[in-house]
């Protein structure tokens, strides 16, 4: 099979307008604008199936219908915000792949009649930003962006925007409030961005990855993906690969490919003569499985994940091996999860402060038997009490270590009564 | 008078020209970069300077400048060297590599070195977990990353910013 997203492992130089051009770039978008109405557009991404690929895995071309046509203007921003810990594929898109994203925003502002579109760029993604604008221009230079786009009444521009270092600006509502010059602090939703977005006005926000995968729905059309992947959650996934395996990196595969296939022969399998322990298959914020062969052999999609007791998320596949302990996993993340909560919800901000207290205490040895149930009891009580998702990630892992993995963390006050 | 205006008033304009003519506040994050600039951290001067572009007090701009970890309200090294230790990077040997490298440059963590170019710290997930261990390099110049390290390797790095700095001193001098 030959790529859809990655292609410019097929294409060298794809980064390269020309070469982009040359190889059928910006005929899907010319088509849109010259031959198909908004609503069509959003038809075919509706028949693709495609799913939001940031994490949430909500339907596109659903998403693009919510749009409210009773004001205006509106806007598309593409999340370019990548932050979850072990991912690592939009970078690599907007790197080696830029024109193609850039083309998918452009359909999906068509889409939605927005004639402006900005892409929110993680603080750290300078150098990506820079390319961005470069190529951005030379779309400009070529006709691609700009007023009467292809002949027609059609104009449309697109901006990139810094953030500065927040995890948090991924999440969409606060990534809008950073854009406007705010902290980036969630909203309460509803109402949601299609409907109240930047400056309050109806707003697309769309992953990179869920862009980047539009040019081809609409010059293959929506059916055509739909013979990649399964029934439910059709098309092809990037799938994140890191931790320890011998060979990490970005793969393209249907959804549904098995956790066995992606590690192991993808992968090249675990190195240093160890054995594979647990998989955290949605980055940071996942609920932790342990490499059982059940759970090898789950299909990677939507629904299979969550079957066997996670979330296929943004698909960050972080492989952990027999030499670690999941009480030091967690010390880790929870490090990541009190640094990035942006202090607006109490549970959130103090449950994470404590969380990792708790959690700095076991893996020093400095914790008893009860301070495991007690971490537990602190994970819990932050579910489903703040508005955003990070609360609730910030829990997932901690309440499946310490349910699934439960030796690791009294191993550690085993060793501490045995020496008091 | 408005030194980001005086100065740079034809990025200044680069930065609006952006952003609907009615929302100026959102540029206050391209206008804080352009602000922190060279000196790697941002003044009372500053938030002064930039609220006067964008229509904000200085405390709302104060309130931005803490909220996002990019910005910074005490001066370090004029190159900071920003080494990822989350969970993905750290499976990978991120811990040891970090220890290493503040053992070579002769710093605690977090700390700057003698001659005040090189702060060395520890950050958050930077995206390039597969070609860990890794850092990112954070001056007036922008931001680079560099993967796949050893300490020996980034100490080569290191030694081509104090050059490169040293270079820049002496044409200033000239």
């Amino acid at each position: 099979m030959s790529y859809v997203l990655l292609r410019h492992r097929d294409i060298p130089n794809l980064k390269q307008l020309d070469v982009y051009v040359e190889n059928g770039g910006f005929q899907a978008f010319r088509k849109a604008v010259t031959e198909m109405q908004p609503d069509e557009v959003t038809g075919q991404v509706k028949i693709s199936g495609l799913r939001g690929r940031g994490g949430a895995g909500f339907p596109t071309g659903l998403k693009w219908s919510f749009i409210d046509n009773n004001n205006w203007p509106h806007y598309v921003v593409a999340n370019a915000d990548e932050s979850e810990p072990g991912t690592f594929k939009d970078r690599e898109l907007m790197e080696e792949n830029p024109y193609q994203f850039l083309e998918g925003l452009a359909i999906a502002s068509y889409a939605v009649k927005a004639h402006t579109a900005y892409v929110y760029l993680r603080g750290e993604f300078w150098q990506v930003a820079h390319f961005l604008d470069a190529c951005i221009a030379e779309m400009e230079k070529a006709g691609y962006l700009g007023d009467n786009l292809f002949g027609t009444d059609y104009s449309l521009r697109i901006y990139t925007h810094l953030g500065a270092g927040a995890y948090i600006c991924g999440e969409e509502t606060a990534l809008l409030e950073s854009l406007e010059g705010n902290r980036g602090q969630p909203r309460l939703r509803p109402p949601f961005p299609p409907s109240y977005g930047l400056y309050g006005k109806p707003t697309i926000v769309n992953n990179v990855e869920t862009l980047t995968n539009v040019p081809l729905i609409i010059e293959h059309g929506g059916e055509w993906y739909r013979t990649f992947g399964t029934e439910k959650s059709p098309g092809v996934k990037l799938f994140s690969l890191s931790g320890n395996v011998a060979k990490p990196g970005n793969y393209e595969l249907p959804l549904g490919t098995t956790f066995r296939e992606l590690i192991f022969t993808h992968g090249g399998g675990i190195p240093n003569g160890r054995s594979i322990k647990a998989i955290m298959p949605a980055g940071a914020s996942s609920s932790v499985l342990p490499a059982t062969d059940e759970v090898l052999d789950t299909p990677m999609d939507y629904e299979s994940v969550r079957t066997v007791g996670s979330d296929l998320g943004s698909a960050s596949v972080i492989v952990i091996d027999d030499s670690f302990g999941m009480d030091w996993v967690i010390n880790k993340t929870l490090h990541f999860f009190k640094h990035e909560s942006c202090g607006k919800c109490t549970p959130c901000r103090e449950g994470t402060y404590w969380m990792m207290n708790i959690s700095d205490r076991l893996t020093q040895g400095r914790a008893t038997q009860a301070d495991i149930d007690l971490l537990e009891s602190v994970a819990r009580q932050i579910r489903g009490k703040s508005l955003c998702a990070l609360g609730e990630f910030s829990t997932m892992a901690v309440v499946t270590s310490i349910e699934r993995f439960r030796d690791d963390f009294e191993a550690k006050t085993r060793t501490e009564e045995a020496e008091g | 008078m408005n030194r980001l205006l005086a100065q740079y008033p034809q990025k200044v304009k680069d930065i609006l020209a952006k952003y609907p003519p009615e929302h100026k506040r959102s540029a206050v994050m391209p206008l804080l970069y352009l602000a922190q600039g060279d000196k790697m951290h941002i003044t009372r001067q500053d938030l002064v300077d930039v609220g006067e572009i964008c229509g904000m007090t200085e405390t709302e701009v104060e309130s931005i400048v803490g909220f996002y970890t990019l910005y910074y309200e005490e001066p370090g090294g004029k190159f900071r060297i920003q080494v990822c230790t989350d969970l993905p990077c750290a499976l990978r040997g991120a811990d040891e590599f970090y220890a290493g490298l503040c053992e070579r440059l002769g710093v605690e963590d977090g700390g700057t070195t003698d001659d005040g170019l090189i702060t060395v710290e520890q950050v958050k997930c930077l995206a390039a977990c597969h070609r860990a261990p890794m850092l990112q390099v954070q001056s007036g110049h922008g931001l680079d990353y560099h993967e796949n390290l050893t300490v020996d390797l980034a100490m080569e790095i290191i030694e081509g910013l104090r050059q490169a700095a040293q270079a820049e001193e002496k044409e200033a001098q000239a």
